[in-house]
């Protein structure tokens, strides 16, 4: 059990990191834990690395910034890895000993040498392809990111699903300001959908659905779970 | 004539106008997880705010365009853009002049644009606040946290107070402008934070009731009168002494100066019992300090906890008050300290250089660990720093 999960998540500008990060620590926060989280990226495009991070544990957290030392990282993209589209290189520098990885692929993406280095700190890789969760449960990529933090959810149980729906519809369902790129992206979410309520739903749904295959793989994998 | 008090009657929001001591330390306290960014909009939301000029810095912070939206919902006067950083601090000025409360805010190469403009403020004794969400200075490019811009706003003689967090931010920007506009303080104040780690962070922050707000600011409570353009009250702004007289003009300037200086000093007496204290202390008995101000207070507490878990025992000096600067209040509390780490987010380390200045046996500062350019400090840096330290033993010197 983890006092605190620090987790990194790494993607490319337009994947949601960033409110995915913001979405984890809402729900950690109305779950009664502690938590913080934060955006790290340059000038903001598509496709350009956007890291976020997430600190939620069980004491006041102190601590701002970028995550060096990671218990979780969260990859969205596979060029993140294969064209070392991240912050730091390898992507999985500085992660924690028994530490988890979460990689957004249908199939494995690290190279030999990566897996021995990962499994010689006792690390857990889950590939979940998200993407084709989320196409196929809200029907639009632009939940993957709810896929994602369903999976993390799932393996770990840092954050409940009651708590997950609470912040995605304090997110997704208010009058929210962001910058101009998030902006045009809410738009274009909230055009997929007829109606508000069916954004928050399906949202939802693609979160369950990831959390379920998340849980049912920590089953078979000794992994993080958080206190 | 008789005078009559605001307090307890409603502004055209219905928020009621609140005796500050009451908002600050009694009134009701609801808890909410907001970025920093959404932070300052709640606490100007709060501050009776007459003016606010924008030159909006996305992504460094979107507390400018925030706080456009209050004005459009009608909790600030008024709000304009300026044209360029140097613009807008030109406009508050005038926005100041005339007797309105004046916010802003700025960060990074901004704030150098807008230079000029700040020991201006000072000098006309203008209790203007100015949010300085901190961010690396060119070249080259960085819009993340650095605090060398800090360094530069020491000596303007504005007050500069440093915060940690959102909660410290949402309560000095309100208690700031009870200190600025004192008869016998009225002088501009800079509160800065470290960008990106507090503007951008989500986190839980106490908020007072939206429906209670200051008082506004009285203009006729400063020590100079507002301005009439008509009939411009200060020689400084036109009719200059230099073109009387140079020796008129050197004695004016001195003095007014050092006059400028006393008045952020005698901010002490208001600001102590609003932030209680200028400076924070935990375990200063310890023999390792870490001295710190900002951010890196925040990444101290955690270096903290992990040498408490190896079972070594470090104090912390969090310094929130930079100009007045703290010297009493350091020297005492560093007083039986063997050594005092200043970790630092800017290349120069100009708080160790402050610190140095005024304690005796001034070797005892480490000056570091330092990150720049936006890097973030992992507290194991600094736990590496201090196992360095008590490595190298008693009087040996260690920087960098």
């Amino acid at each position: 059990m983890q006092k605190r999960l620090n987790i990194r998540i790494s993607g490319l500008g337009g994947q949601g990191a960033v409110t995915s990060a913001h979405l984890l620590a809402m729900a950690a926060n109305k779950d009664g834990k502690f938590a913080i989280s934060n955006p790290f990226f340059g000038a903001e495009k598509r496709m350009a690395p956007a890291e976020s991070y997430a600190r939620i544990g069980s004491e006041r957290i102190y601590d701002r910034g970028e995550i060096v030392y990671p218990e979780v990282i969260m990859v969205y993209h596979p060029q993140v890895i294969t064209m070392g589209k991240s912050y730091t290189m390898p992507f999985y520098s500085g992660i924690k000993r028994d530490g988890l990885v979460i990689i957004n692929c249908s199939e494995p993406l690290l190279s030999q040498d990566d897996v021995k280095t990962l499994e010689d700190l006792n690390v857990g890789v889950f590939y979940i392809d998200a993407t084709k969760v989320a196409l196929e449960v809200a029907g639009t990529e632009l939940s993957s990111n709810m896929a994602m933090i369903g999976a993390l959810a799932g393996i770990t149980k840092v954050v409940t699903l009651q708590a997950l729906d609470l912040a995605i519809q304090d997110r997704f369902g208010k009058k929210y300001v962001a910058s101009g790129g998030t902006a045009t992206l809410d738009e274009a979410i909230k055009k997929k959908f007829a109606k508000k309520e069916q954004l928050l739903a399906k949202n939802m749904a693609t979160v369950t659905k990831a959390y379920e295959m998340g849980a049912v793989w920590a089953e078979t994998h000794a992994s993080l779970v958080a206190s | 004539m008789e005078s009559t008090s605001v307090i307890g009657t409603a502004n055209k929001k219905g928020q009621i106008f609140t005796e500050p001591r009451k908002l600050f330390f009694e009134a009701p306290r609801v808890p909410v997880f907001l970025t920093g960014s959404e932070v300052i909009k709640e606490a100007i939301r709060r501050a009776s705010v007459d003016v606010m000029v924008a030159y909006p810095i996305t992504p460094q912070s979107e507390a400018a365009a925030l706080c456009g939206e209050l004005f459009a919902e009608g909790y600030v006067g008024d709000y304009m853009r300026g044209e360029s950083e140097f613009a807008v601090m030109s406009q508050c000025a005038g926005a100041a002049f005339g007797g309105a409360r004046v916010f802003t805010t700025t960060a990074g190469p901004g704030t150098l644009r807008a230079f000029e403009n700040f020991p201006m403020w000072a000098g006309a004794r203008l209790p203007i606040q100015v949010i300085v969400t901190c961010r690396g200075i060119n070249s080259p490019l960085s819009i993340q946290p650095d605090t060398l811009e800090i360094s530069f706003l020491l000596d303007t003689g504005m007050m500069v107070w440093h915060a940690e967090t959102a909660q410290d931010f949402f309560d000095w920007i309100l208690m700031g402008y009870i200190v600025s506009e004192q008869p016998d303080v009225h002088l501009p104040l800079a509160v800065c934070c470290d960008g990106f780690f507090v503007t951008h962070t989500k986190d839980t922050i106490n908020l007072t009731p939206a429906d209670m707000t200051l008082p506004p600011y009285d203009p006729y409570r400063s020590p100079v009168p507002c301005m009439d353009m008509e009939c411009p009250p200060v020689r400084m702004m036109r009719d200059p002494f230099v073109m009387k007289s140079n020796y008129i003009s050197y004695a004016t300037h001195a003095s007014w100066q050092q006059e400028v200086r006393a008045a952020c000093e005698r901010s002490r007496k208001h600001t102590i019992p609003l932030l209680g204290g200028l400076i924070e202390t935990e375990n200063v008995d310890a023999e390792i300090l870490i001295v710190a101000s900002g951010t890196a207070v925040s990444q101290g507490r955690e270096a903290i906890r992990l040498l408490n878990a190896e079972g070594l025992k470090v104090g912390l000096v969090k310094v929130k008050s930079l100009r007045p600067f703290p010297t009493e209040e350091i020297r005492q509390a560093t007083k039986n300290a063997k050594w005092i780490i200043v970790p630092e987010f800017n290349v120069v380390g100009w708080l160790a250089r402050e610190v140095r200045a005024i304690i005796d046996r001034n070797d005892r500062v480490i000056v570091g660990p330092h990150v720049a350019g936006g890097m973030t400090m992992p507290p194991e840096v600094i736990v590496e720093k201090i196992h360095q330290v008590i490595k190298a033993g008693k009087g040996e010197l260690v920087h960098g």
